[in-house]
């Protein structure tokens, strides 16, 4: 079986060809990647199929990318999402 | 970014891969039409045969679905379509419009910078766009973890992974069942079933029953699956709550009286990691609505298209079939594929045999529609601080504070408090906030309204701003 890896806020977390970034985060054991807008409150795969949006993380600095339909990627970077995230566009 | 239309028109376009579009598409292929086939995913299935998009991850996944002969079957029925270049994999749809007589499929392709939206032209459309789990609220269901049955379930057969290590399987509906048998023939601990109906709720309807006896036999295979895991199945039994901190850690689960009421002093504690929920499922609308074509309210409360005896809906060249003409599960998708591919190819079937069993499974799925009703006292137990949409982190309380402002209805909740205003477009909180609603102010629910989205799959504004005017493609 071939290994490879995206990173996750800076960490590796290994995925299998054919996976989607959530799916390797929750093999990871990694639940939650998001907070909400108003309330912080933490979020991850909800639906996992592409309806909810819970899922939602920054890929290779994009925004808003739905980790449960994502392709995972080698050498990808992928970020939790706090907020909108677009919060480097504050002023 | 630019759109890119094909000159090629379609004899027919079929929208979704699952059971029903593949069968639609096969058999109007293997009538000589010329078809073009769209989805969203990578490889043909839909949710009940969610295949990997690579194939060592579905060698692993295989020996959990069912009725992969016949799925094997249907995919090689559509090898031609693929060599004929009508295959689009990765297309999420998201609107259909017409030109000049014909259809033409809207769809986007690719991410990032590599995004681009595809117009697909057809003289006939057969839309099989399938449903996904219905939910309704209860208080801590916001917390990682939970998720739905339909989710856990594509997580293990779409990716190979099992969606915790020890999960709860909760709600309604026959397809509990597989999903709790997946899990646990993947190893994880399946804490329990809860299934919120009463055993005897199928004995009504056994006439329906026995002209279905395959599908007991499927779900007796889950059943023993279960009890060599040692699983519990609990019936009448619902999950109440879930708590933690920033994860799921345990449930609160009860006994359920025949009025849909938790009996006193029946909660109790169970720990997990997962929790897998599912309250049957929702068809997916958004494409037939924004044609035109005429719905009804089925037996289980869900808004579904009118079609007639060869799927034709109430729009002229356009054939609906599958779980948006009413949720009655793979089999019955698979018949109404058939006879929709044959109706769009221009050659109706005459086999009587599957209209009769189409009507069979029809009457097998309004049998399980009323034998897995959604209890109503799960709106008893929202409390004020209980999330209802979760985009917009709508609680019960926010919801309630429309009411004096003049909300009667969903859409007027809408419209005052936002729930089914944020990314998903009320997908998941519709249902929900259509039966508070209701049950707060006596006017019956519209499901109508909660299923009108101009957009069936969200898109960036400038895909849209990025695609030329019809007319003036046309022209060039």
């Amino acid at each position: 079986m071939t290994e490879q890896s995206f990173t996750f806020d800076g960490r590796p977390v290994a995925f299998r060809s054919g996976q989607s970034l959530g799916a390797a985060l929750t093999a990871a054991g990694v639940r939650s990647w998001r907070t909400t807008r108003a309330d912080g409150r933490p979020r991850g795969l909800f639906c996992g199929i592409g309806v909810c949006f819970d899922c939602l993380l920054v890929v290779d600095g994009r925004p808003n990318e739905r980790a449960c339909l994502q392709p995972a990627a080698a050498g990808m970077q992928v970020e939790s999402q706090e907020g909108t995230g677009h919060g480097h566009l504050e002023v | 970014m630019g759109t890119s239309r094909s000159d090629r028109v379609h004899d027919v376009v079929v929208v979704g891969a699952g059971p029903a579009g593949l069968a639609a598409a096969g058999r109007a292929a293997a009538l000589g039409a010329d078809v073009a086939l769209v989805d969203g995913a990578a490889v043909p299935g839909g949710q009940y045969w969610r295949q990997p998009a690579d194939d060592a991850l579905a060698g692993s996944v295989a020996s959990l679905h069912h009725g992969l002969a016949r799925y094997r079957r249907l995919v090689e029925r559509v090898r031609g379509i693929e060599a004929a270049g009508g295959w689009f994999p990765r297309h999420q749809v998201w609107t259909v419009t017409r030109e000049e007589g014909t259809f033409v499929v809207l769809a986007i392709t690719g991410t990032g910078a590599e995004e681009r939206e595809v117009g697909i032209r057809g003289r006939r459309l057969v839309l099989a766009p399938g449903a996904y789990d219905r939910q309704v609220p209860f208080p801590g269901w916001d917390l990682p973890g939970v998720m739905t049955a339909g989710g856990v379930q594509a997580l293990l057969k779409g990716h190979a992974v099992t969606a915790g290590r020890r999960v709860v399987v909760a709600g309604t509906g026959p397809f509990l069942l597989p999903v709790a048998a997946g899990l646990a023939e993947s190893g994880a601990t399946v804490a329990g079933v809860h299934e919120a109906a009463s055993p005897l709720a199928w004995g009504r309807h056994i006439g329906a029953v026995v002209r279905n006896v395959a599908k007991l036999g499927e779900g007796a295979g889950y059943v023993r699956t279960l009890a060599r895991h040692r699983v519990p199945v609990r019936t009448r039994s619902v999950v109440v709550a879930a708590h933690g901190e920033q994860v799921l850690e345990r449930l609160t689960v009860a006994r359920l009286a025949a009025d849909g009421s938790v009996l006193p002093g029946s909660r109790t504690t169970v720990a997990a990691d997962v929790l897998a929920v599912g309250w049957g499922f929702t068809p997916q609308l958004e494409l037939p609505m924004a044609l035109g074509c005429a719905t009804r309210v089925d037996v289980d409360g869900s808004l579904v298209c009118t079609v007639d005896d060869q799927q034709r809906s109430s729009v002229e060249g356009v054939f609906v079939a599958g779980e948006a003409c009413g949720i009655g599960g793979a089999d019955l998708a698979v018949v109404e594929g058939e006879i929709a591919g044959a109706a769009a190819a221009g050659t109706p079937l005459t086999d009587r045999r599957l209209l009769r069993r189409r009507l069979a499974l029809r009457r097998f799925a309004a049998a399980m529609h009323a034998a897995h009703p959604v209890p109503t006292g799960w709106i008893d137990r929202l409390t004020e601080d209980t999330v209802v949409c979760r985009c917009e982190e709508v609680t019960v309380g926010r919801l309630r504070s429309a009411l004096p402002l003049g909300a009667d209805d969903a859409r007027s909740a809408k419209l005052l408090a936002r729930p089914g205003m944020g990314w998903c477009q009320g997908r998941v909180c519709g249902y929900a906030v259509s039966c508070v609603m209701s049950a707060w102010t006596g006017v019956p629910p519209s499901p109508v309204s909660i299923a009108a989205r101009s957009v069936a799959s969200p898109l960036r504004l400038g895909t849209v701003a990025a695609t030329e005017d019809p007319s003036s493609a046309a022209e060039s």
